[in-house]
């Protein structure tokens, strides 16, 4: 074209970013690439390798190791190699190493920026300005973690060897995610990245060696879900963190469960992006911008759910169809467009099969007319309108360029709107009153809210999601936590698992009895027979029979958790009050501290002073939570703009609790307490030999003001009732103590909606250890945190 | 709400379209209220749109000559004089070497500056100066640039200038009515400068940087275009701060709002501050993407400048010959 026609039409023309550079390094390493391990790379065992395609052509840039399990042992074997003196050479070290590769990246910006859009097909201003520069922050801020670690985390020990497994999604960016977070903190690492997008990091791994990084500190292992599946499965891996879909994240859940393997799930989403009438609204069509089409829509907290509010909805939607007709779509490494290519054939296969289902269930399609270059993986910007939440694409995640758009009328049923789906991983907020955002921020099921913003991200800021989004936390103090572990828990010995004794009946005298007593279950504030009317002989050590008590079963369950859910003001009530409440369940307990030791002894056969103390501690104990009620608060983020980001500690919900034989009563209240502490409400299994002294409890609830449902009892069978409470989609949470078989089931079972599970593996706890059994070292799994960005200017 | 206008008067003697003009609607006083902006929204979009818009080559060629011809040339100082006026006249008559605009196959186009821009002193030394150029003359009114001078002043500074032969007329509002919000006022003001122009088109200046907030920048567009500004402009080219991509988001945003409900499409005009042919092509993508490709043409966008004509030529040189230019290797204005 010439300049007089350009001038005629004013329009943008080529803008090629060179990918010289890129195609040098590929060049120089023959374009075929084994794994990285050890500091070096090294072909794959097998000898077979898979193609990597530039999915803007089609064509193949590079072949890559297909990585098997052969692999993956001696992946595994260096990093553990490695561990222990990477561990050894402390915080300050790391610190450097950390800086070093902050600053190779920093060095190598574009190298990285092109060689991300290539292989992944996002548009280079992306890569260039979003990822990479956030990839740096995470190395630099990670290096102040490591820097700061002895001081910080003084109780913790790393975790060890880290299996990561990362999506393609965000190639380097889902790397730096990860891996900066467990090198500074100890661990050593091998990593998968996504078949689709392995160049960054092998090019990564190279860097990191050429700046001095020792050898088997970081491993990269290519190859499909197979060799994934061999990392998940190996076992000398101490953890599994993963990015990517749900039914992935199940798959590894469901593998990891009964190892001892820590986990931790950044899953899939279908985030609302709500927009109140007094919003910005050509702010608020930017941000739908940013939100939905920000590469390409391939993003896990996309906001691909519109929910606008009836009045400007019509108002809105013709801004947004206006907008779209200026999306520019087109090579990623042109420098002029908003979108680039689908990062490979069979994702967009999946994006046009939804958006037919979604025209065949009625909906309503705009796509702006545009030409995308031919030949390569385009899809055009989607608005899907006249949808109801019964429509698939209301329901899937499409994980492509296409919003779903529907109205609310009040704020309430925006957040009931929000709220109906099995996900929680982010939501954006669109009003211009501070009291209606910062009222609605709260009340999503969301990691993470972005307050008339959308996706926001920071090293500093923790990022994760509620639900089947996933769990645990990337970035922030709440982050690094995933790759350590407290060293009060670190040496727990096996429990030492005793015969039950055999009941020794013996026929009365003629003196008269003491009155009969029948414990039953505690469930919505009242004491209710068990459903199948079946009891359990409670034995003393000497075969003494001391009790009975209901044999509880799914329905008592099921009843004790719709208990549990109506409870929900329980999380809403004020830290104060919770406070109180804890403390006078102390006064009461200590009122009647006598009769609960007697009972102590007559199950256990514990010494009268032993079980005195065991009581006392319990008290102490339940103040110690009536303590930190009000104080285990979140923090202020200051990541890098103008606003702030509030880290808050959110309850998770309905929470079920499975406690183990030893010291019956202060376990009990060890794990009941800190959830009921910061707003959980909990369906409580008491020790299956000794649960007496949790039934003799309901009375102390009953009088110390514990609303209902707020705790509810079911006593019984420890593996059948754990195996009931880990199946139970509308349970949140699950912390199981006392068995290594019922740890197992409690993980294995809770992939119905991936609940957050802490289990003992059958390791004893020392429960009157405060180290090991009080304070923040479980309020953490009792909450979870929610980062609320609120961008603030006049 | 108004009927959408889509054909466009026809100026006799050149054949050249000549935009409808504003006619106004009464003062809205409830959409007025209802204007929301975010802050950190806005500068979201002005800081990714440079990243998501270039333009290179020959392209960037004619973007940059598109820009000359949106220009309005502006010397507005006290040492002014008639010679300096004329020299500048000249300038803006041919603002590219003849030899530049050959290489880019651009000699047949009249490549001229989009106005030159003056204080009402040399109005008519101007207007003499470009006789047959077709070269509109604008002047600086109403007491610029503070705008504080009495108002029957204001209405007889515009028509004296109007009676030298300025086509256009750069307003100042009185800043006070915005900070006050006496919406009422200023919409009074802009109606009394908008009679007083008669077929001279008019230009509102803002004066952005001292209305401080968005809020009061995109409501102080509003009430002006409800007048009948025929541009909305950032500022005198005086304030601490001038034009900004930020506060041009804001008031482009508004011109497209009041088009979408009126039917009237308003001119936007940035001044002071766009020095670099860098700076001006981002200011061009914020109007192709926020209002469209008319937005880009003289009769919608002027841009208040001084250097920046100098900056562009070196650019279009150096797009000739692939060498790095220097700036005295260009007449100067």
């Amino acid at each position: 074209m010439s300049v007089a026609r350009y001038f005629d039409e004013m329009s943008y023309g080529p803008a090629p970013e060179a990918d010289t550079e890129a195609r040098a390094w590929l060049t120089c390493h023959d374009a075929t690439f084994g794994h990285f391990i050890g500091g070096k790379f090294v072909p794959p065992a097998s000898g077979t390798y898979i193609d990597t395609m530039e999915p803007a052509t089609g064509a193949t840039l590079a072949k890559i190791a297909a990585g098997a399990a052969a692999d993956v042992d001696m992946a595994v074997a260096a990093a553990r190699k490695a561990q222990g003196a990477w561990a050894k050479i402390g915080g300050a070290a790391r610190a450097r190493h950390l800086y070093a590769l902050a600053r190779a990246v920093q060095r190598h910006g574009r190298l990285f920026a092109v060689l991300e859009s290539m292989d992944g097909g996002k548009p280079v201003r992306e890569s260039r300005d979003l990822d990479i520069p956030l990839v740096a922050r995470h190395f630099y801020h990670h290096a102040g973690w490591a820097q700061l670690q002895e001081h910080a985390f003084a109780d913790h020990v790393p975790v060890g060897v880290v299996g990561q497994v990362i999506p393609w999604n965000f190639p380097l960016l889902m790397l730096a995610w990860k891996l900066a977070p467990a090198l500074a903190l100890g661990n050593t690492v091998v990593l998968k990245p996504a078949e689709f997008t392995s160049l960054t990091a092998l090019l990564f791994a190279e860097i990191a060696t050429q700046v001095g990084l020792p050898a088997g500190v970081l491993n990269v292992v290519t190859g499909d879900g197979s060799t994934g599946a061999a990392l998940v499965d190996h076992p000398d891996v101490d953890k599994i963190a993963f990015t990517g879909s749900t039914e992935v994240g199940r798959l590894i859940r469901e593998k990891t469960a009964g190892t001892g393997k820590a986990l931790t799930l950044e899953l899939g989403g279908k985030s609302p992006f709500i927009v109140f009438d007094d919003a910005d609204l050509d702010g608020a069509v930017e941000g739908v911008v940013d939100g939905i089409w920000l590469n390409q829509g391939q993003v896990c907290c996309a906001g691909s759910r519109l929910l606008l509010q009836e009045g400007i909805a019509e108002d809105f939607l013709a801004r947004l169809k206006q907008r779209m007709t200026k999306l520019r779509v087109g090579h990623p490494l042109d420098k002029a467009i908003d979108m680039g290519a689908i990062v490979a054939p069979v994702q967009l296969k999946r994006i046009q099969s939804l958006v037919e289902t979604g025209i065949s269930e009625g909906a309503s399609i705009f796509q702006p007319d545009l030409s995308p270059p031919k030949g390569g993986c385009f899809f055009p910007p989607t608005l899907i309108s006249d949808v109801q939440p019964t429509a698939t694409v209301m329901q899937e995640e499409i994980f492509g360029p296409v919003i779903v758009a529907m109205t609310f009328r009040t704020p309430d049923e925006a957040v009931v709107l929000a709220n109906n789906t099995r996900y929680g991983l982010a939501a954006s907020i669109w009003s211009e009153t501070i009291g209606l955002a910062l009222d609605i921020a709260p009340k999503l099921q969301a990691g993470v809210v972005w307050v008339n913003a959308t996706n926001l991200f920071d090293a500093a800021v923790g990022f994760g999601g509620y639900r089947e989004s996933g769990f645990g936390r990337e970035g922030g103090k709440e982050g690094a936590y995933e790759y350590l572990k407290p060293k009060a828990w670190a040496n727990r010995k096996p429990r030492q698992v005793t015969e039950q004794p055999q009941l020794q009946t013996a026929s009365g005298g003629f003196e008269t009895p003491a009155l009969d007593r029948t414990a039953k279950l505690f469930i919505g504030g009242k004491q209710a027979r068990p459903d199948g009317n079946y009891s359990r002989v409670i034995v003393s050590p000497a075969g003494k029979l001391v009790g009975e008590v209901g044999e509880g079963n799914r329905k008592d369950v099921r009843n004790a958790v719709a208990a549990a859910r109506s409870a929900e003001a329980w999380s809403r009530a004020t830290s104060h009050n919770r406070a109180q409440i804890l403390y006078y369940i102390a006064e009461n307990l200590s009122a009647r501290s006598a009769e609960f030791a007697g009972r102590i002894t007559a199950m256990t056969g514990a010494s009268p002073a032993r079980a005195r103390a065991e009581v006392e501690a319990t008290i102490n104990r339940l103040f110690s939570y009536g303590a930190w009620a009000d104080k285990f608060e979140g923090t202020v983020h200051a990541p890098p703009l103008r606003g702030v980001a509030l880290a808050m500690n959110e309850p998770i919900g309905v929470a079920g609790v499975v406690c183990p034989d030893e010291a019956p009563l202060l376990s009990f209240i060890s794990l009941v307490a800190p959830l009921i502490a910061v707003g959980n409400r909990v369906v409580v299994v008491p020790s299956e030999r000794h649960p007496l002294c949790a039934t003799d409890f309901y009375q102390v609830l009953e009088t110390s003001d514990v609303p209902a449902g707020v705790v509810n009892i079911v006593t019984g069978s420890r593996e059948e009732l754990t195996k009931v409470l880990a199946d139970h989609d509308d349970v949140d949470a699950l912390w199981v103590f006392g068995s290594k078989t019922a740890s197992a089931t409690a993980e294995k079972h809770s992939i119905g909606n991936l609940k957050r599970t802490l289990v003992d593996h059958g390791l004893e706890t020392d429960w009157n250890d405060p180290a090991a059994a009080e304070g923040p070292i479980l309020l953490r799994h009792a909450v979870q945190v929610k980062n609320i960005w609120i961008p603030y200017g006049e | 709400m108004a009927e959408l206008k889509i054909a466009p008067m026809v100026r006799p003697e050149t054949g050249r379209n000549v935009p409808a003009r504003n006619e106004a609607c009464p003062l809205d006083l409830g959409w007025v209220r209802d204007v929301r902006v975010n802050l950190s929204a806005a500068e979201r979009r002005v800081a990714t749109l440079p990243g998501r818009r270039t333009v290179k080559k020959d392209a960037q060629a004619a973007w940059l000559l598109k820009a000359v011809t949106c220009i309005d040339l502006t010397t507005l100082n006290g040492d002014d004089t008639a010679g300096r006026v004329r020299r500048l006249c000249a300038k803006a008559k041919s603002p590219i070497r003849r030899d530049i605009l050959e290489a880019l196959g651009m000699a047949d186009r009249r490549i001229t500056t989009g106005a030159l821009c003056v204080y009402h002193r040399f109005v008519k030394t101007a207007v003499e100066a470009l006789q047959g150029s077709e070269i509109p003359v604008a002047a600086v009114s109403t007491g610029f640039p503070a705008g504080l001078v009495p108002h029957d002043v204001k209405l007889k500074e515009i028509e004296s200038s109007v009676r030298d032969g300025a086509t256009e007329i750069d307003i100042v509002i009185t800043r006070e009515h915005v900070l006050t919000g006496n919406w009422q006022a200023l919409y009074d003001e802009m109606r009394d400068f908008r009679a007083a122009c008669g077929n001279a088109h008019v230009k509102a200046i803002l004066a952005t940087g001292d209305l401080k907030t968005m809020r009061n920048v995109a409501r102080a567009s509003l009430v002006c275009m409800m007048a009948g500004a025929d541009f909305i402009k950032t500022s005198t080219g005086k304030e601490s701060v001038n034009a900004t991509l930020l506060v041009t988001l804001i008031m482009v945003r508004m011109i497209r709002a009041y088009y979408e409900r009126t039917g009237f499409m308003v001119g936007y005009k940035p001044a002071g501050g766009i020095s670099s042919a860098k700076d001006v092509l981002n200011y061009q993508f914020v109007m192709k993407e926020e209002l469209g490709r008319e937005w880009l043409e003289p009769d919608y966008f002027r841009i208040g400048a001084s250097s920046l004509l100098a900056d562009i030529e070196r650019q279009l040189e150096h797009h000739v010959t692939g060498r790095y230019s220097a700036f005295n290797r260009h007449p100067v204005g």
